[in-house]
């Protein structure tokens, strides 16, 4: 029973893998890539993982999965942020569809300042 | 001195977990390794100490954050998987900013952090001097900085709020 409940979870966690890696490939650019990369793949990991621990329970391989799956939601929003401003500051443009941006109108004041 | 105990304890119970089932050798490198650690990275990590023995935060973080975290999070993923398999891709994307109220770094870590895992925005930058925070939406509804603040921050920072602060 306990089986197929971990199996469930595995088989739901590849599926949003699976859609992660669609929206890579669809979107248009850096900042709607990293959206539906961060948000797929960090559940649908998770999900593995979790799936994983209810197969194989408290052991040395179980354990770990656990803290990968804490150590996961704490560090991939992380990296995304980080991805994501970098990206702006050193001048990616949003694509064309977009329909405002502020954070380049806040930093354009900043900008001139640091150049000159 | 308190936060450095705290720290130790953590990041010895992570050792533990990381080298399950733990025996004497183990817990014996575990307690040198950590006791290392905290002593280079001292009070980097908790910044407000006086906060740790206060159990109801604890209470408040389990019972009223986590459960609206994971539903938020899976509700992230089925929208994703909506605009990414709906043939036309119906995005509308844009940076847009939003005003909070928290200060201390915890709690706008966790803020961003929920911001991003949540359905359809993720947060680019922190300004902290303003109290304000750029968040890149996927299906910009409200440009102007006072609904986008109703519409994204709010939910998380009333419970962030009861937590952190």
């Amino acid at each position: 029973m306990i089986d197929v409940i971990g199996l469930i979870f595995i088989t739901v966690g590849l599926i949003f893998d699976f859609f992660g890696c669609l929206g890579l490939i669809r979107l248009p650019d850096v900042y709607n890539r990293l959206q539906a990369s961060t948000k797929c793949v960090t559940l649908g990991t998770c999900g593995i993982l979790f799936g994983t621990f209810l197969i194989i329970g408290f052991t040395a391989a179980g354990i770990k999965a656990l803290l990968c799956i804490i150590f996961l939601i704490l560090t991939a929003p992380v990296a995304a942020h980080a991805i994501a401003r970098g990206a702006h500051r050193s001048g990616v443009n949003l694509c064309k569809d977009s329909i405002i941006d502020k954070y380049a109108q806040d930093k354009e004041g900043e900008s001139v300042n640091e150049t000159t | 001195m308190k936060s450095k105990i705290i720290l130790f304890l953590v990041t010895f119970l992570v050792w533990c977990f990381l080298s399950w089932v733990p025996d004497f050798q183990h817990i014996i490198i575990g307690i040198v390794i950590s006791a290392f650690v905290v002593f280079m990275m001292g009070d980097l990590f908790i910044g407000t100490p006086q906060l740790i023995n206060q159990p109801q935060r604890y209470w408040y973080f389990i019972v009223d954050y986590v459960p609206v975290f994971l539903w938020e999070c899976f509700k992230a993923n089925l929208d994703v998987a909506y605009r990414v398999l709906h043939p036309r891709l119906p995005i509308k994307p844009g940076i847009v900013k939003a005003k909070t109220k928290l200060k201390t770094d915890a709690g706008l870590t966790f803020l961003a952090n929920s911001i991003t895992l949540t359905p359809g925005t993720m947060s680019v930058d922190i300004d902290k001097d303003n109290g304000c925070l750029y968040v890149h939406w996927i299906n910009v509804k409200d440009a102007d900085v006072k609904g986008a603040t109703e519409t994204i921050v709010r939910r998380f920072e009333r419970i962030l709020e009861r937590i952190f602060e």
